[in-house]
């Protein structure tokens, strides 16, 4: 069994634009949960990070916009942002190619996920990998799902996802960590930038850890833009990954609105082999 | 449909640091290869975050337009305020099952 670790986390850029701005204690609780979780992630001897994420146009556009695509690269380039203004390293990141092309090869038996050789990593993986990874020496994969331009990858898809991820990861010997980022009520780059809906987050988390299927599938896309923002619909990225680790209940490691970053930020375990 | 290359022109950019270096030196020419209307033309030039907003154009290529212009994020938002009030409801895409939009 190759799964080491599974879990969620955030991935706002104002964690990284404007920490200043956020209430110290909540920052220090923050920041301590994604070193928790980065600990939890080199304690299970992971030696490859998939992170399943949905990022904002940076690669995939609406020419021809993928359901589901995975990086196949030796590396990539990180981030597509002005690096000063995300303040975060410009950096390459190392990919593993061989293993993606073997985990992509067992996923395209049931999904039909595509495969890209280029990828610049925006905010949505950045952000994170700057806590996770910080050395940025982990050979990471890249993983998307169409959270951003309709019609999105319908929910049920991205629980199939997941179940496909984790039979092809239980498949290779490789010791691999799952994480995604993304999915808690947002309103990006709008009037409504900055409004939180934290009741819909407690819910939205709990069926999250408790992987409450019939409840994560049954969210309908208008009343989900309604209730959590344009930004919700990236809860298909920790449906994918709740999905591969169906069997465990989770703990949420941190779970606080933080409006200078805009949103409610999650740290959550998943798994933990 | 026509939004669409307005969105296209803003994912090119964001990609392309040649291409914004020409656009930079000469945005005619660079809007000059793109099928755009006259509206979509002149909100591009001068530029006008808030009627590109309520044209439907995702925020998340958006944001990174009027970053271009070194617009302060508290401008952003209230430059589309502003077009809201001023060209009306977002004609098209994700905004329009917005509640701003429904004011």
């Amino acid at each position: 069994m190759s799964l080491v670790y599974a879990g969620m986390c955030c991935h706002a850029p104002g964690i990284t634009v404007r920490p200043e701005q956020a209430d110290p204690e909540l920052l220090a609780g923050l920041h301590a949960a994604f070193d928790q979780q980065r600990q939890a992630i080199e304690d299970a001897g992971a030696e490859v990070l998939v992170m399943v994420s949905s990022e904002h146009f940076a690669n995939f556009f609406m020419d021809n916009m993928p359901t589901f695509s995975m990086g196949i690269a030796d590396e990539y380039e990180s981030p597509i942002e002005n690096p000063d203004w995300l303040k975060v390293p410009k950096v390459t990141i190392p990919g593993s190619p061989d293993l993606s092309q073997r985990i992509i090869g067992q996923l395209l038996e049931t999904v039909d996920i595509s495969w890209a050789q280029e990828w610049k990593f925006d905010h949505g993986l950045a952000v994170p990998l700057n806590f996770l990874t910080p050395e940025y020496k982990m050979p990471i994969i890249p993983v998307n799902i169409n959270c951003q331009a309709p019609p999105l990858t319908p929910l049920h898809r991205a629980w199939a996802l997941g179940k496909a991820l984790r039979q092809a990861i239980d498949a290779v010997p490789e010791k691999v960590a799952l994480i995604s980022t993304g999915g808690t009520s947002h309103w990006p780059c709008t009037p409504e930038s900055g409004k939180i809906n934290l009741e819909w987050d407690k819910v939205l988390v709990d069926q999250l850890i408790h992987k409450r299927k019939d409840e994560l599938l049954d969210y309908k896309f208008q009343q989900t833009f309604i209730d959590g923002g344009a930004g919700a619909g990236e809860m298909r990225t920790s449906i994918c990954v709740a999905a591969a680790c169906e069997e465990t209940v989770g703990e949420v490691l941190f779970f606080e609105p933080i409006p200078v970053f805009a949103t409610t930020c999650v740290i959550a375990t998943f798994f933990q082999g | 449909m026509s939004v669409y290359y307005v969105q296209k022109l803003m994912y090119n950019l964001n990609r392309d640091p040649d291409l914004r270096e020409r656009f930079d030196k000469d945005r005619e020419d660079v809007l000059s290869l793109y099928k755009l209307t006259d509206e979509e033309l002149e909100a591009l030039t001068k530029p006008d975050i808030g009627l590109l907003y309520v044209m439907g154009v995702n925020g998340q290529i958006l944001m990174h337009y009027a970053a271009i212009f070194n617009m302060p994020w508290a401008e952003y938002l209230r430059v589309m305020e502003e077009g809201l009030e001023k060209h009306g409801p977002v004609r098209s895409g994700l905004y329009v099952m917005s509640e701003s939009n429904e004011k």
